[in-house]
């Protein structure tokens, strides 16, 4: 976005450079948010392979009627922890705290963030809470089994270990807003000279918006977690039908949070997109301004559907109809950003590159994913396919679809950039297809299975379920063959690969004006922004 | 926006870390404000209870700590205006004297919680269970509200102690005090959240 960054060759990249710690101190102690980024990175992809594994075993459980591998208490156990690690310690942190903390100073034209030290104090906390998390598998009455939802009055009846789950779960939520608030004072105070809101890249537009659903929308589960901390020491009756308590309002200020949370997971994801997308479409953005509005209408929106997760649990007629019409809402400024992304590659002369692959399969899972969104929005089939295979099938589109698209796309384009080496484009692409063939052979079968009325969370079913659950459990196979294939090649490029280049992709955002890797202060001086960030011409 | 070059992350931005504190003070008012959902909603499903129950209070101690908490704000905003003026024994003084109705406010707390307790009303006892479940929620959200509120009080007064030690080694003096002002923000939202806690409790009846 500006000229010329002549810079002194012997400065060290943030890889490299020495501070007042060495080894491993240089990393879990540095506030640099490059490092704080990558400390993230490891941690997350620790914690997916972990849960990964869970989902394959459970996949491995259906696989043919009866029990297989676990019985019914270990499978409970398996899903709630799934759950746990999957939202909790994945999606909810993901593509904000690593690509986030990695890039958007450097976006933005900044040396850090606003707050450096409460960035490295959130991953800190972010290791405390993942740690007081499963240190309930292995301590008191056996491993939670609510499923990550917690939901009472079962959370605080059920003999097994809740305590460390839900304070975990609190933890990790303070985490998240300390992330979300450092992003949003970083994105009002300190963007480049010449960077005016509507010149700022859309993912840290994304970001922002973000930031502002986790300030907003967290504290309220936190309170909910505390509520059901205290129903367990206390036996208070918040949520107590014995006591006069309603379990219902515990689901209410339970989805208050996790609706939106829905929303950090899928709008920085998103923001990647809308990044890759016209860098290898060699085009400006299709509709800037539309893209924000609608990340931001998202955001707000977002805020007021919680009750779609409750139709069946009881509500009044027009709570009923309010939430669905505004569910159905969502889905306009969600359909604007396709059409943008889709009318940017229009006439465009596309460069088939690995992040793009990943950009592309992104808008294919996310369109079966929110699709069957407005087939569970509406009332009436709500009813029939409630807590069916269905919708875990459309959850796993979106969350995991969703995000682990864009999440694996957005570390295919900045890859060269973080770790200033190329990685190895036939084993990406050979990693991208085995991915998503695994992808859509699992959770498709899933769709089938939870309109033919297969209920969920069930370590067991009737024998004609069957043949929709070998052809899912086969998936996950594949699936997991391509997620090995993906960390493998880019683990091995991260210590081996060629050097990369500054700007390998042809970028124009202001991270490809900064060498690869970046260097510790990522700005010699700090540019003057004098143009839009997808400028083409 | 300042922005220090050389090799060091010294950058120093007052604006943003006032910012960052009104975030931080909207969030803890989203944390009591599911509080207040739940008590409205119960209050609506037991109206007759709560209003008993809020009987049960002493609005004496409930005043006197509304009076307390009042006046320690107004020491602290004093505090920081002592400051701006470079007056840093009035600043500690003045912080000394926050602290010291803070512990005010506790000490009353405890005893007003004890002589409950010693009744017979906490969460979980059989006393309560016997009065119905408008007594047992009221009593369970009295305890858990004011109990949220005293931890933040505790919390203050540790930020409080340690800005003290700050002035008084003038790492916080008259043209640095982003870190004295976004204290006195805190102890004012405390303050606020009970200026909501006193009247929902002790005065609706």
């Amino acid at each position: 976005m500006s000229e010329n960054h002549t810079r002194s060759v012997d400065e060290p990249s943030y890889l490299k450079y020495k501070g007042r710690y060495r080894g491993i101190f240089a990393w879990i102690f540095s506030t640099d948010h490059k490092r704080i980024g990558l400390l993230y990175l490891w941690s997350i992809l620790t914690f997916f392979i972990v849960g990964a594994i869970l989902g394959l075993l459970m996949k491995m459980e259906l696989i043919s009627p009866g029990k297989n591998i676990m019985g019914p208490q270990t499978y409970n156990g398996f899903f709630t922890l799934h759950g746990i690690i999957m939202i909790f310690l994945i999606v909810i942190p993901g593509l904000p705290a690593v690509f986030g903390n990695f890039f958007l100073p450097i976006m933005i034209g900044a040396k850090d963030v606003a707050f450096p030290r409460l960035n490295l104090t959130s991953w800190w906390l972010y290791l405390l809470g993942a740690f007081v998390v499963l240190t309930s598998q292995f301590t008191g009455g056996g491993p939670p089994d609510t499923g990550w939802t917690f939901y009472a009055p079962y959370s605080f009846q059920t003999p097994t270990n809740m305590l460390p789950a839900v304070t975990g779960a609190f933890i990790l939520g303070f985490s998240s807003i300390l992330t979300g608030l450092n992003f949003i004072v970083t994105i009002h105070r300190m963007r480049a000279p010449g960077m005016g809101w509507f010149k700022m890249p859309l993912f840290p537009w994304s970001l922002y918006a973000t930031g502002w659903i986790q300030v907003i929308a967290t504290p309220i589960v936190g309170v909910t977690l505390l509520m059901i901390i205290a129903e367990r020491v206390l036996n208070i009756g918040f949520f107590n039908p014995a006591l006069g308590g309603d379990p219902i309002l515990y689901q209410h200020l339970f989805w208050i949070y996790s609706h939106p949370a829905v929303y950090i997971m899928i709008l920085p994801a998103m923001g990647a997109i809308s990044e890759i997308i016209p860098t290898f479409a060699r085009k400006t953005i299709f509709g800037y301004k539309a893209i924000i509005v609608s990340t931001i209408a998202i955001a707000f929106v977002g805020y007021f559907v919680w009750g779609h997760h409750m139709f069946t649990s009881g509500m009044s007629g027009v709570a009923l109809y309010t939430f669905s019409i505004l569910t159905f809402l969502v889905a306009i400024p969600s359909a604007i950003k396709v059409f943008n992304w889709v009318s940017t590659m229009h006439k465009a002369s596309i460069i088939l590159k690995t992040p793009f692959y990943w950009a592309v399969s992104f808008i294919f899972v996310f369109m079966i994913g929110g699709f069957s969104g407005l087939v569970l929005g509406a009332l009436a089939t709500n009813v029939h396919l409630h807590d069916t295979h269905f919708v875990v099938a459309h959850f796993h589109f979106i969350v995991f679809g969703g995000t682990g698209f864009a999440f694996l796309g957005a570390m295919h384009y900045w890859f060269p950039k973080i770790f200033g080496r190329k990685y190895d484009a036939g084993w990406a692409n050979i990693g991208w297809i085995t991915f998503f063939i695994g992808f859509i052979t699992l959770y498709v079968p899933m769709f089938y299975l939870g309109i033919a009325g297969m209920p969920r969370r069930y370590y067991d079913y009737v024998e004609v379920f069957h043949g929709g659950n070998i052809i899912s459990s086969f998936g996950s196979i594949i699936l997991i063959a391509g997620i090995a294939i993906v960390i493998a090649n880019l683990v091995k490029s991260a210590i081996s690969g060629e050097k990369a280049d500054q700007n390998p992709w042809g970028g124009r955002t202001l991270e490809w004006e900064v060498p690869s890797p970046p260097p510790l202060e990522n700005f010699d001086e700090i540019p003057h922004v004098t143009r839009g960030p997808y400028d083409y011409s | 926006m300042e922005q220090t070059s050389g090799n060091t992350h010294i950058h120093r931005d007052d604006e943003a870390s006032k910012i960052g504190m009104w975030l931080f003070i909207f969030t803890e008012m989203l944390l009591f404000g599911g509080l207040f959902i739940v008590y409205s909603i119960y209050r609506y499903l037991h109206p007759v209870a709560f209003e008993l129950a809020a009987g049960e209070l002493d609005v004496a101690v409930g005043t006197a700590n509304t009076v307390i908490l009042l006046i320690s704000s107004m020491t602290i905003a004093m505090s920081i205006t002592a400051m701006q003026k470079g007056n840093k024994k009035l600043t500690i003084a003045l912080l000394g004297a926050t602290l010291f109705l803070a512990l005010a406010f506790l000490v009353n707390k405890y005893f007003e919680w004890g002589s409950k307790i010693s009744h017979g009303l906490y969460p979980g006892s059989d006393r309560l269970h016997e009065f119905g479940h408008g007594d047992t929620l009221f009593f369970g959200l009295y305890y858990f509200m004011t109990g949220l509120h005293a931890l933040h009080i505790i919390i203050g007064l540790v930020v409080i102690a340690f800005v003290m030690y700050r002035v008084h080694r003038e790492m916080v003096h008259s043209t640095k005090f982003a870190l004295l002002e976004n204290t006195g923000l805190y102890w004012h939202l405390v303050d606020l959240i009970w200026i909501f806690l006193f009247p929902l409790f002790y005065l609706v009846t």
